[in-house]
């Protein structure tokens, strides 16, 4: 590790350390992939309350008189649909229809807006949201403030009441995709009911100097609930059997929003976003392949980039892929073409060589009991 | 970590257990760590012919897709077929219950090139 140069470290990486956890770079960032163990971890948030440090993540505020409209330019969800304190989730396009990222923007305000990307593509993003910004004549100011927030996740059953005890009612009480401005010793941090795991669950983000105080309080806290430091390895596996996309694997430039079953995150009907056209034009020609989730019928599991076969003939590619810890199956994400995009349809992974038997089953493989 | 002194080990993290003229065949404990949950292991077919360096089996964790290596020539004799349900038995007991194959020896002097405890001690630190 020592030979990665310049890795960054989060607020709280002494921590990291004293809880034993096993350290990758990542983004240029030296981050927690484990702890106790990916399957444990994983289950913990499936079953009680795991918290993850986030703290690679990107943000980006949009500020001026031009913010909300030009939010809802960037990205393909309708930004104008919602109201102060709530969150949405989309992907942001290039011109051709290709995924530049995808996100979470937060409506503070008209005219105040937080963007949170993913830490891989940070320097990407506000290039292109800063030229797509002076391209269009919108009246925004951009800033990037990643290197100053720190983000964490608390997330699974008991994320409720954990917050509950931080933070109050207030917070405890908001609604999926609401989001607060609170008071933690006279600093704003933000709080929003969020995840990437599948399960109920909050983000915090908070200046760098909160970090380990607002940490420490959330294990003397989550002590009770069981508690535990989740990795990013996890992280991914939970959110591949909640089906959440992953950027660069299940979503990349190379792929567009409704094949990649992102449909709903799409409002063709607004008056105009970067990419409309393209994706109008992909609509109207028909979609050539679709992403699809699977589960292998012979023993073996799925990975990245493994080939997709139909009788003998190559019809796709696995974007994710592996044994679900929680549903304990080998399960895979992938493109398939169109036509054999439907459920119970019998295809096959290539397997260092072999061609192994799999079905193509409905999604998410997780879905939380309300 | 556990290293078995009558073992030797390779380079590569694979022990072997010599037996007469057979060996038993596995990853080090250093290895199944660095791995992490094993949830899958391919193994050869009885009678499979392998030589040194040759991959003979496949080790998925979670994350992790790793190809194992034979450090010695031979013929598989037997796999340890509980692998199949329990591959978790090479994160807890990687010696004895999660052992992968047992193999008959082409060459005994191959055994000779092999690390021993103090050796792959030295290689792990």
């Amino acid at each position: 590790m020592s030979s990665e140069v310049n890795l960054k470290r989060t607020s709280i990486y002494s921590e990291h350390i004293k809880l034993g956890a096993k350290l990758v770079p990542f983004a240029g960032w030296e981050m927690p992939v484990q702890y106790s163990g990916i399957i444990e971890e994983h289950n913990c948030v499936r079953e009680k309350v795991g918290v993850f440090d986030v703290s690679h993540m990107g943000e980006f505020t949009v500020r001026g008189p031009g913010a909300a409209d030009f939010v809802n330019f960037l990205i393909t969800n309708d930004f104008s649909k919602i109201v102060p304190g709530q969150a949405i989730y989309s992907p942001m396009l290039y011109e051709d229809g290709g995924i530049v990222d995808d996100l979470l923007a937060y409506r503070k305000s008209e005219e105040d807006i937080l963007l949170v990307v993913n830490a891989s593509n940070l320097d990407k993003d506000f290039t292109w949201i800063t030229d797509l910004a002076k391209r269009f004549n919108f009246e925004v100011t951009l800033g990037n403030i990643s290197d100053s927030i720190s983000e964490f996740a608390v997330q699974g059953p008991s994320a409720e009441k954990v917050m509950h005890e931080l933070f109050g009612e207030s917070v405890s009480g908001l609604g999926f995709f609401r989001f607060l401005e609170v008071k933690f010793n006279n600093h704003d941090i933000l709080v929003s009911r969020t995840g990437y795991t599948g399960e109920d669950g909050f983000e915090i983000y908070m200046e760098n100097h909160l970090a380990l105080e607002i940490w420490n309080q959330l294990f003397s806290i989550g002590k009770a609930f069981g508690i535990q430091p989740i990795g990013l390895a996890a992280r991914d596996t939970l959110r591949f059997e909640a089906k959440l996309m992953l950027y660069g694997n299940d979503i990349t430039k190379d792929t567009n929003p409704l094949e990649a079953g992102l449909k709903w995150t799409v409002k063709l009907d607004k008056p105009d976003f970067c990419g409309k056209e393209a994706l109008l034009k992909i609509k109207e020609a028909g979609l050539t392949r679709r992403l699809v989730g699977f589960e292998m019928v012979d023993r073996g599991i799925p990975r990245h980039d493994y080939k997709i076969f139909k009788d003998n003939n190559e019809i796709g590619f696995v974007t994710s892929g592996t044994h679900a810890p929680f549903l304990k199956k080998n399960l895979g994400l992938g493109y398939v073409s169109f036509e054999h995009r439907k459920k119970g349809t019998e295809i096959f992974i290539e397997v260092r060589g072999r061609l192994l038997k799999a079905v193509i089953v409905a999604t998410p493989f997780y879905k939380r009991k309300k | 970590m556990n290293f078995p002194k009558e073992l030797l080990y390779t380079k590569t993290h694979e022990f072997v257990k010599p037996d007469g003229n057979n060996a038993v065949l596995g990853i080090t404990d250093y290895a199944q760590s660095q791995l992490g949950d094993i949830v899958f292991i391919e193994l050869p077919d009885v009678g499979t012919k392998f030589t040194k360096g040759e991959k003979f089996a496949v080790v998925e964790s979670v994350k992790a897709v790793e190809d194992i290596h034979t450090p010695v020539s031979g013929e598989v004799m037997e796999i340890n077929d509980d692998l199949e349900a329990n591959p978790n038995f090479v994160n807890e007991d990687p010696y004895s219950k999660g052992w992968l194959i047992k193999i008959k020896l082409d060459s005994p002097d191959e055994l000779k090139k092999l690390l021993n405890l103090e050796q792959y001690k030295e290689f792990v630190d």
